[in-house]
């Protein structure tokens, strides 16, 4: 049985996930303090 | 602790804190994730899919992590009421959940190879499985409160009694010897040869830098909704 897929598979998994963890998380924030910072201009 | 319980002392510390954390695990997983595609050489009896290790095991430590967080969090929040507290169970659980999935999917793509099976309702297995559920449950459980108007003490209850699979996730492959292997690596050393080693560390404290990252920017968001809805109320009031 060829490894590689196997080894590609679980480390596009990781880095996929981590990746989309980290974007909803970045996303979310920026968009958050953006409306908190406009209401306080207001 | 208890420094920090004025969120805007907090948001002091965080918003450097965010930026440090993201750049240095970036730069910890990419050098780990590398080296241990190109530059170990293969296991003698597994051969190339060792490397899985390098996802695997920080995945595993940090699904793990995510849920002590959570009951520490759920200590902080039904012992001294702890402001930030049920804000940092909100923000641990869909870290610690994205991370449990990371563990079982990597564990599951390395377990066909190794085992010859995608799947086994083995000890070590099934209890990490029952982790990610508890995260789900966690999530629906404080978003619910949260909607409510809550102060999170029932989630917080929920993440104390979470807590009890911890244990049975660590000790499951001592109680129940089936497919999984026990531990490699301990406080008095490690069975892996520091050629494949070395790599590992570096993916460790890289993850957990990162999922450091995504609770304090998910922090820093629920804080920023709490501004907003407390300017709405005052702004409806008068």
């Amino acid at each position: 049985m060829n490894p590689w897929p196997f080894v590609v598979g679980a480390y596009a998994v990781a880095v996929a996930l981590t990746a989309a963890l980290l974007l909803w998380s970045l996303v979310s924030m920026r968009k958050a303090e953006a409306a908190a910072d406009a209401l306080r201009r207001e | 602790m208890h420094r920090f319980a004025n969120p805007a002392r907090f948001l002091k510390i965080a918003r450097p804190a965010t930026m440090w954390l993201f750049v240095v695990g970036l730069l910890l997983t990419g050098v780990g994730l590398i080296g241990g595609l190109t530059l170990t050489p293969p296991d003698y009896l597994q051969g190339e899919t060792v490397r899985i290790m390098y996802v695997h095991v920080p995945s595993a430590w940090l699904g793990m992590a995510g849920w002590a967080g959570i009951a520490a969090a759920s200590i902080a929040q039904l012992v001294w009421r702890h402001p930030l507290a049920a804000v940092a169970g909100r923000a641990l659980a869909p870290a610690g959940a994205t991370f449990a999935a990371v563990c079982l999917l990597t564990g599951s793509i390395w377990g066909r190879p190794t085992w010859g099976t995608w799947w086994e309702w083995d000890g070590r297995l099934t209890s990490m499985l029952i982790l990610f559920f508890l995260y789900l449950g966690y999530i629906a459980l404080a978003g619910a409160e949260k909607e409510r108007g809550g102060e999170g003490r029932i989630a917080a209850l929920f993440g104390l009694v979470g807590a009890i699979n911890l244990p049975v996730i660590h000790y499951s492959v001592l109680w129940w010897r089936t497919l999984h292997q026990g531990q490699s690596i301990g406080v008095g050393g490690s069975s892996i040869d520091n050629s494949i080693l070395w790599p590992l560390p570096l993916t460790m404290i890289g993850f957990t830098c990162l999922f450091g990252a995504a609770v304090l920017m998910r922090m820093r968001a629920e804080l920023a909704e709490v501004r907003v809805e407390a300017r709405m109320r005052r702004m409806s009031r008068s």
